[in-house]
């Protein structure tokens, strides 16, 4: 048969010589590997004080944006549920009264909007679907949580904090 | 009558001695537990234990606790005597063996009265400590029968065959040792041993047994059940190995037990072939630092030896492999053992032909 590539290395099926059965320098050697590693640059950090940078395409956890003046992007379309391969985002919209202007960007807002994460596979079709700029994936892990509906991420976790009021949410 | 004859110091002297080894066998085989994971991480360029305080040093006590507060399990089907033996056993024996070894030379005070550092100077110091290794596997043997399980009773087995292959080889290999310094004191092996050079050669007995040393030393390392002789702890292939029912503290105890014998394995090594705590140029010393200061130098550099004992036997765990059963027996049984006998018959016809004319 043609060979296909030329790293094959044919096996060595000698019997073993009197210094291999001695097995001892065999030893020494694999000793001077370990120890040569004690010297050598650590393969991990030490992670909760230092953290390695993502890379720029990474995608976490996800937000809702607000404009300039703090109103909600989102106006309830449902493209991101309908882009979503895991069904993981439910929304409920509502419209907005006389004297809400400043708290909805649209006319139609949603009244509920929940992502679950346990669904979630963090494609970022949601981010592509959007068409108010309204929902991006951060650069955030999603954090661990004791029971599953502590995965089911409501508005107000979702939501950026207000840019005027400094709502820490 | 006898009892009487000895003097109320002399038994403080005795309990303050015992006390203190104990104590520093504990605590040297509590850090041995961290260092081992130390070494192991660092020679997989990890960090290892470095949550508890700085560097992790109170690693130990926080595993400590943690096996104290797991909850004590002891199986229905389980011979409850012997389950609660076994642990004992594994941790009396190893805790015993420390009780001949010479820590230091004896101190001498001011109004002349002697202090030995040795708790006990038998004449039979080795082979005290062969027999009291040996008693060693019964904890494991009953551990594992007691379990009444069969991966702890094969590994129990495998233990016993191991321990009863490499003690021939172990004892073989010592007895051309003995015949050097005929005698089987550990304190007068230690005497002998005095200095570096005496007389155009080396005094410590590794110079003069290097094959007898090596087999020593293999052997020492199946005894301990270490890597690479860790057989009866093949977690692959036994789950867990003798201690698989165990729990708590009882669980705790083997583990223990296993590091106080390494700290005392290695404190034997050092005391029959390096030399225990002599060191070169330690009569220019003993002149130089005072008698109570020259005692703690000598002591320390007991504990150094012993130390990079430990640390020799944790390279080698994180280094090889584990052996197969029928490599082990064959190591054993047919290189090992007729490899001492050969070493003992030239130390004889050696000391024959040339020292004894």
């Amino acid at each position: 048969m043609e060979k296909l590539t030329d790293r094959s290395v044919a096996v060595n099926r000698s019997p073993m010589t009197f210094v291999e059965r001695m097995y001892l320098p065999a030893i020494a050697k694999g000793l001077t590997i370990t120890l040569s590693h004690i010297f050598k640059k650590k393969a991990t950090i030490n992670y909760p004080e230092q953290k390695r940078p993502f890379s720029p395409v990474f995608r976490g956890l996800h937000v809702l944006n607000r404009d300039e003046e703090g109103r909600e992007r989102c106006t309830a379309c449902g493209l991101c549920a309908l882009a979503c391969p895991a069904e993981a985002i439910t929304m409920e919209a509502a419209e907005r009264k006389a004297g809400e202007e400043n708290l909805y960007r649209e006319e139609k807002y949603a009244a509920k909007y929940e992502i679950n994460m346990l669904r979630c596979i963090f494609c970022g079709y949601c981010e592509e679907a959007c068409p108010k700029d309204a929902v991006y994936l951060s650069e955030t892990v999603m954090p661990a949580n004791y029971d599953r509906k502590g995965f089911i991420y409501k508005k107000e976790d979702l939501l950026i904090p207000h840019p005027k009021k400094q709502e820490s949410k | 009558m006898l009892l009487l004859l000895i003097g109320l110091s002399f038994i403080i002297e005795k309990v303050i001695l015992i006390s203190v080894i104990l104590m520093g066998s504990l605590g040297i085989a509590m850090y041995a537990t961290w260092a081992e994971r130390k070494v192991a991480a660092v020679m997989q360029d990890r960090r290892g234990p470095n949550r508890a305080g700085p560097f992790g040093i109170l690693q130990p006590l926080a595993d400590g606790l943690k096996l104290f507060m797991k909850e004590e399990i002891i199986p229905d089907s389980s011979t409850r005597f012997l389950f609660i033996l076994g642990p004992c056993l594994a941790m009396l024996t190893a805790l015993m063996t420390s009780a001949v070894v010479p820590w230091g030379p004896d101190y001498v005070t001011s109004s002349g009265h002697v202090v030995a550092l040795q708790v006990a100077d038998i004449n039979i110091g080795i082979l005290f400590i062969f027999g009291v290794v040996s008693l060693g596997v019964y904890g494991v043997m009953l551990g594992g029968w007691a379990s009444n399980n069969k991966f702890s009773l094969l590994s129990s087995i495998r233990a016993a065959s191991q321990a009863i292959s490499y003690e021939l080889a172990m004892g073989i290999s010592l007895i051309a040792l003995l015949m050097l310094t005929s005698t089987l004191s550990l304190r007068e092996i230690v005497g002998q041993q005095h200095g570096f050079w005496h007389d155009g050669y080396f005094t410590w007995n590794f110079f003069k047994q290097p094959i007898g040393f090596l087999v020593f030393l293999v052997c020492s390392f199946a005894e301990l059940n270490r890597a690479p002789f860790d057989l009866p702890e093949a977690e692959s292939e036994l789950n867990m190995g003798y201690h698989q029912e165990y729990s708590s503290m009882k669980l705790g105890f083997y583990l223990f037990a296993e590091y106080i014998n390494m700290f005392v394995s290695s404190a034997i090594m050092a005391t029959l072939f390096f030399g225990g705590y002599n060191f070169p140029f330690m009569d220019q010393v003993q002149v130089a630092a005072g008698p109570l200061f020259f005692t703690i130098i000598c002591v320390m550099v007991l504990l150094t030896k012993v130390v990079g004992f430990i640390l020799f036997f944790m390279f080698v765990r994180w280094t090889l492999p584990r052996f197969r059963y029928d490599q082990l027996m064959r190591l054993g049984w047919k290189s090992l053992i007729p490899l001492a006998l050969v070493n003992m018959v030239i130390t004889g016809a050696v000391i024959l032909w040339t020292l004894k004319k």
